[in-house]
């Protein structure tokens, strides 16, 4: 191993250098290959009758990608949390198979002139990786991010806006306006806006979290701050509503506004920004209801969606069939009929990993999702400083709050939304994105587990500080 | 910033904890729901995946399955489709079955339990799973010889084999395509059946089974059987028939067809007040056999208010309820709450025509396996006797009486003796009247019993519906029945 010997710091610290864990991340990565590529077999199998040569070359290329990052962690992050890889390799490895799987049930999104998205979403996943490998490059140190805070915050908004101003021709699918498609490429702008708008939440918010904190007066036992405190998270809510307006995109309005205000709260420790939040939502919620077509047809379909099963509730109405036809165990990849559902391999991939792995494959998707986030959470318990501390906690919730919109749109629990599932679902921008994301974590997560090198931080901050700070 | 990031920590456990306990209700409690719903077609599609068996017709396959290359493999085809959609119904990937398609369902698809020990070989010899064929008991001569006299008009034919209860002939109309309906593109599918929509055809709908009419006059030949069974009465005995009747209690008077007088006299034989249908004398009849009289023999010849299926369901006829005598007068010429089936208007001619014996109607002949060995053959089986020998051929002389010399002259073939009975039904409103005949051929040697019936046909049974009956008995005693 490259070991924490060679980290000058770590020699220096006094203590016994902690386990880097990249042999554990090493052993989990090769787990989520083997199953991949069992699964990948199986589908192979039971839909063509026999194993192609292009299992071989998805394999390699699949097992390589994985190799290839966990190198450039050992070598850029050694630090680094060993779970946050596996999980995503194991969620974008499910995510190929299903794909692969609906390849050969002859249903393509036409993304591709051969008609497999399954290898479209391989080169993604590579591009993807080039990305991680460039964020680990260049973000050397988390906190250089804070010092670009603004321009990030700018460009977060430029990519927002973009296809709202584009024309409905280049930037419209399936009525929401939130793409650029250009040259038989889709771009989802959103997805790249979300990153950096969080950076730049968690810039500001370190920033100002001490003002954000102050409280006017208490009100049924909540501390309400200021009135004019109030501006940034008006700001976020009137951007959120300017997305659902101009791009008529329920989804990514609700997972910005969802994770400004948790990192406010998260910042500030006041309960009363989430309760701000809830009222500002409670009341965008209803202007929607009240002024958009497109949100009320949502939310009707979504109350009883049988009622609309030929309509609008015919994506989830399809959706429940699909995993109810499932069940506990799955008919088996392969062996189910997740084709019915609309847009399977993007936004209802969940409903045919549920309709061919059954409850205990979809719950197990679900668990790794977990996984990730409180990866992520514990990233953020454990750094030190306020700037990583916010970022980790926005990027893992965002994830969380992203995985549990999906989700609860294609089982029902909430309206419909048109946010894809990360890592899992098909889609370039998606896939790319969330490679970057994980980057950062894990570039945060190799500053909060690295042995800390003197001189000590800030008594301030070691009173935040938890003690698994040196542990093992 | 710990305290809060704990409780976000927590939260999202929560959140997925929700998902979970979601995705569990939707996939174990609602499972068998969400699987079995009629819009899932999931289980269907499965159906397409193999072979589905054929129904056959005198060794021809009048509904089979033909693989195609795209998403549901086979698809299902009838080659004569309008002709024998009263009897297969339609197999659809949009509405659903019908039909025999829908009451054999599980031989043709092959998980009738007659077929395990196949399925299993199936297994076992890697040879793909297909359904069973379904043999049906219909003479395609008689069946088209129905569906022919009944275009243009909204009508039923059955036509049944006395001896066994086997149907020979199974039509109504106004028919449709169910190859139409059956397709895989559900545009046209959809477009198809608003076509018939608009023009008031209901595909469900089997004017031979499931819907009921007043009678009219065929329910003399019940009430006929009644007075001959009690001993009382010959053909020969003369019973009141006079010009005009009033019913008992009431200052309704009930008057013969085109009000005419049954015989000069005012009393008449009984076999001639059936031949020309005489209202009058029939309603007295029945008022004085009374109405356990009347209602016991109905319900002897099936009229008791029973479904039965054949294997399709068949409605229940019935005679309702007799509240006085006048409505015993008026339920003896078959109007007032009397609704019977063209089916069981079939069997009233088939029972006379079988000695008095009542055979169980079926439509099913055999049940093959895919390579054509029969696995189930149908028994007939005797369902009453309502009648003795001798009743019945008392009957038979009436009712060919009517034939020969009565209101259904129109039913008559050369060198064959036909014995039938006109029925014109009143509808009890201001539509054109329903018009009946039921019938059996040869008197002497009964080959074919059949009922036909027009719907609002607007003249008289023997005008309407005799000739129909004629071509379908002529159709099956010339193709060698």
């Amino acid at each position: 191993m490259t070991g924490p010997g060679t980290d000058p710091r770590a020699a220096t610290a006094g203590s016994p250098p902690p386990p880097t864990r990249r042999g554990t991340e090493l052993l989990l990565l090769g787990f989520a290959v083997v199953i991949t590529l069992v699964a990948q077999s199986i589908v192979d199998l039971t839909m063509t009758g026999s194993l192609t040569t292009e299992l071989a070359t998805f394999g390699t290329w699949f097992a390589g990608l994985w190799l290839v990052a966990h190198l450039v962690v050992r070598r850029l992050a050694p630090y680094a949390d060993p779970l946050l890889l596996p999980c995503i390799a194991v969620l974008s490895g499910l995510g190929l198979v299903m794909i692969h799987r609906l390849d050969l049930s002859g249903n393509t999104v036409g993304a591709s002139a051969t008609g497999e998205d399954a290898p479209v979403q391989l080169l993604w996943a590579t591009v993807g990786l080039v990305l991680f490998i460039a964020v680990l490059l260049v973000v050397r140190d988390h906190r250089v991010l804070a010092r670009f805070a603004y321009t990030l915050a700018l460009v977060g908004l430029v990519l927002l806006a973009i296809p709202a101003v584009l024309p409905a021709s280049i930037s419209e699918v399936y009525g929401a306006k939130l793409w650029i498609r250009v040259a038989g490429f889709s771009i989802q702008p959103g997805e790249f806006a979300k990153i950096c708008l969080i950076v730049f939440f968690a810039a500001y918010l370190v920033d100002k979290r001490d003002v954000l904190a102050l409280a006017s007066r208490k009100v049924a036992g909540l501390e309400l701050p200021r009135g004019r405190d109030l501006g940034p998270v008006l700001l976020a809510w009137v951007a959120s509503i300017l997305v659902l307006v101009f791009e008529r995109d329920l989804g990514s309005s609700l997972l910005l506004f969802g994770i400004f205000v948790v990192m406010i709260y998260i910042a500030t420790e006041r309960a009363s920004w989430l309760f701000i939040g809830l009222l500002l939502f409670a009341g965008g919620a209803f202007i929607a209801y009240q002024a958009f077509g497109h949100v009320r047809v949502r939310v009707d379909t979504w109350l009883d969606p049988f009622a609309y099963a030929d309509e609008g509730g015919y994506q989830i109405v399809q959706s429940l069939f699909s995993l109810g036809t499932g069940g506990l165990f799955g008919a088996g990849l392969g062996g189910g009929r997740p084709d019915q559902v609309p847009v399977a391999k993007s936004d209802f991939i969940a409903a045919a990993i549920g309709e061919e792995l059954g409850l205990f494959g979809l719950v197990a998707m679900i668990v790794i999702y977990l996984v990730l986030v409180e990866r992520g959470l514990r990233t953020s318990l454990v750094v030190r400083d306020g700037f990583g501390k916010l970022l980790a906690a926005g990027l893992a919730f965002a994830v969380a709050w992203q995985v549990f919109v999906v989700l609860g749109g294609v089982t029902g629990l909430l309206p419909l939304t048109g946010l894809t599932t990360p890592f899992v679902a098909y889609g370039g921008s998606s896939l790319v994105a969330n490679f970057g994301l994980v980057a950062l974590l894990v570039r945060i997560s190799d500053a909060a587990r690295r042995p800390a090198a003197p001189p000590a931080p800030t008594p301030a901050k070691l009173t935040d500080a938890p003690t698994e700070v040196v542990g093992p | 910033m710990n305290a809060p990031l704990r409780k976000v920590a927590i939260s999202v456990l929560v959140l997925f904890t929700l998902l979970i306990v979601n995705v569990n209700v939707i996939q174990v409690i609602r499972a068998d729901d969400l699987r079995d719903n009629p819009r899932n077609t999931r289980v269907l599609t499965e159906e397409y995946d193999q072979q589905r068996g054929a129904i056959v017709v005198a060794g021809n396959e009048i509904a089979s399955s033909v693989e195609t290359d795209n998403s549901l493999t086979y698809l299902r085809t009838y080659a004569d489709g309008p002709l024998y959609a009263p009897v297969t119904g339609y197999y659809s990937v949009l509405f659903g079955n019908t039909g025999i398609e829908r009451a054999e369902n599980d031989v043709l698809r092959g998980t009738d339990d007659r077929l395990f020990g196949r399925r299993l070989a199936d297994i076992f010899t890697g040879r793909d799973l297909s359904g069973g064929n379904v043999e049906l008991t219909l003479d395609p001569a008689a069946q088209q010889a129905a569906m022919e006299g009944l275009a243009g008009v909204t009508g039923a034919v059955v036509a049944l084999d006395p001896s066994t209860g086997a149907v020979l002939a199974l039509a109504s109309t106004p028919t449709f395509d169910p190859n139409q309906l059956s397709s895989h593109d559900p545009d046209a599918m959809r477009a198809y059946a608003e076509q018939l929509d608009e023009q008031g055809i209901e595909p469900t709908v089997n004017q031979a089974i499931t819907e009921r009419y007043p009678a009219g006059s065929i329910f003399k030949v019940i009430v006929s059987a009644a007075a001959l069974a009690s001993g009382d009465y010959t053909p020969e005995t003369v019973i009141p028939a006079p010009q005009d009747y009033t019913l008992p209690g009431t200052n309704t008077g009930l008057e013969n067809f085109g009000g005419a007088a049954c015989s000069p006299s005012g009393e008449q034989p009984l076999i001639d007040a059936l031949t020309i249908s005489c209202n009058t004398a029939f309603a007295q009849l029945g008022i004085d056999l009374g109405e356990d009289a009347v209602r016991s023999m109905a319900e002897a010849f099936g009229i008791n208010g029973e479904g039965f299926e054949i294997p399709l369901q068949v409605e229940d006829s019935t005679i309702g309820d007799i509240e006085d005598d006048a409505a015993l007068g008026q339920t003896s010429i078959g109007q007032r709450d009397v609704a019977l089936t063209p089916m069981q208007a079939a069997m009233i001619a088939a029972t006379v025509a079988n000695d008095g014996t009542l055979m169980k109607p079926f439509l099913v002949d055999s049940i093959q396996a895919p390579d054509l060995t029969v696995i189930d053959q149908t028994d007939p089986e005797e369902m009453a006797e309502p009648i003795s020998d001798d009743v019945a051929a008392q009957l038979t002389e009436m009712m060919t009486s009517v034939v020969e010399n009565g209101s259904g002259r129109r039913a008559r073939i050369s060198g064959v003796t036909v014995a039938g009975k006109t029925g014109t039904a009143e509808t009890g409103t201001d539509a054109d009247d329903h018009n009946w005949f039921i019938g059996f051929a040869p008197a002497e040697d009964p080959q074919i019993a059949v009922a036909v019936f027009v719907k609002n046909g607007g003249g008289t049974g023997g005008d309407t519906s005799a000739p129909i009956a004629r071509s379908v008995i002529e159709a099956h005693l010339g193709g060698g029945g």
